[in-house]
């Protein structure tokens, strides 16, 4: 199969962010309780992640990996260890261009996304995602792949989970069990879904 | 004053448990809790981060210009976790690649931020840090108690020692797969609010 392709399947339905690494986890309960905000920010969530995926490969690439800065004559430096800081900055960063950019130029977009980008440079999920192409060493092209699957993979739980969690506001469970504690259960089941995709 | 400094440290563990009760941090500590051993270093490693972290922003407050004070903290932040990170990796390699991303994304852990955007940005740095282990404290609660249950019906083991003989071993405790696998931190996280939440009603959920 081609190897982008399989890498975004494998992310979208697999290796799902939310339901198999837990990432994105905050966003992901917070903002559920309604299907119509649940796809403004898996949307957010799915354009940032085309973005800051590849970039960050970029600069990994060009800036901080070892013997990446020669051409300014320092081929002994390896400057890995920042990445870390780099990484957030330039999510953060993104994030507010894409905002400003938005803002500018389409405002109808703007209006759906808006509210949900300044959220999501702490999203572990953004973070994630480019922790994840570090760590199994994607090219560029695989990275921005890698990005879309699991951008995607996002926008489909969530917008799964809220549809669950609108049905579940008629349900009469145990006092306790309200609220945050039913949609973890749900979670959890939609998990144990999604692991039957990676076949056993 | 003892008082009070005794709640800071402990208000956080079950009545204001930054899991449970106000849904933080939850990223992060999902992932590390299929064994005791890379639940108890992420704990620690949390633990510091957040009490560090709310001693540093609560010591240079005062001039913090409000408009860049998210991008201050979380450069702070980063900053930490950097160093714990690094000595993850120089010290513990065989831990720091079972956490794999997971310290990276102690940043992004809402606990840290929140507590020092709640707490430390209007708060003296004795309190402040009393408050971040207090929380770290909560945050390793939660972890310690899923990771047992996890460790001892999905492995037969605690810390790595066995507890219950497993049948593939000639013993008689048949291994429960389930456990091992992401899905049942849900519902062991979802089992502990029910716990938390029947014993102090305050923290219901309205209907």
């Amino acid at each position: 199969m081609n190897p982008y392709l399989e890498i975004i399947i494998r992310s979208f339905f697999v290796e799902n962010l939310p339901l198999s690494f837990f990432l994105g986890m905050c966003t992901f309960l917070a903002i559920s309780k309604k299907v119509q905000s649940a796809i403004g920010l898996g949307a957010a969530v799915l354009v940032l992640m085309v973005i800051t995926v590849p970039v960050n490969h970029l600069i990994l690439e060009y800036l901080l990996a070892a013997g990446a800065l020669a051409w300014i004559g320092q081929p002994d430096l390896d400057l890995t260890f920042l990445g870390l800081l780099i990484y957030i900055g330039v999510i953060a960063a993104i994030v507010q261009i894409l905002e400003m950019f938005l803002d500018r130029f389409m405002p109808a977009l703007y209006a759906t996304l808006g509210i949900f980008l300044p959220l999501l440079t702490v999203n572990c999920a953004i973070l994630g995602g480019s922790l994840f192409m570090v760590e199994r060493e994607y090219t560029l092209g695989e990275s921005a792949a890698y990005g879309f699957g699991a951008g995607g993979g996002f926008f489909l739980a969530v917008v799964l989970l809220a549809g669950i969690r609108e049905k579940l506001e008629y349900a009469n469970p145990p006092a306790g069990l309200r609220g945050l504690g039913l949609t973890f259960i749900c979670a959890g089941l939609m998990a144990l879904a999604f692991m039957g995709l990676g076949g056993f | 004053m003892a008082d009070r400094k005794r709640d800071l440290l402990l208000r956080s563990i079950i009545e204001r448990n930054p899991i449970a009760l106000l849904v933080l941090g939850i990223c992060s500590a999902l992932a590390v809790t299929t064994q005791l051993e890379t639940a108890l270093v992420m704990s620690i490693c949390v633990t510091l981060v957040v009490a560090f972290s709310s001693l540093t922003i609560s010591l240079v407050r005062a001039h913090i210009p409000n408009s860049v004070r998210i991008g201050i903290q979380i450069t702070v932040i980063a900053t930490l976790v950097i160093l714990v990170d690094q000595i993850l990796k120089a010290f513990y390699f065989d831990l720091a690649r079972q956490l794999s991303i997971y310290v990276g994304l102690i940043i992004t852990n809402c606990i840290v931020m929140g507590r020092a955007e709640g707490f430390a940005m209007s708060n003296p740095p004795i309190s402040s840090f009393l408050d971040g282990i207090g929380n770290g404290l909560g945050y390793g609660f939660i972890l310690m108690t899923v990771a047992f249950f996890r460790e001892l019906l999905g492995s037969g083991t605690l810390f790595g020692v066995e507890i219950l003989p497993l049948t593939t071993n000639g013993g008689w405790y048949l291994r429960n797969g389930i456990m091992v696998l992401p899905v049942s931190a849900f519902f062991l996280i979802a089992l502990i609010i029910w716990f938390l939440r029947t014993i102090d009603p305050v923290q219901q959920e309205k209907n």
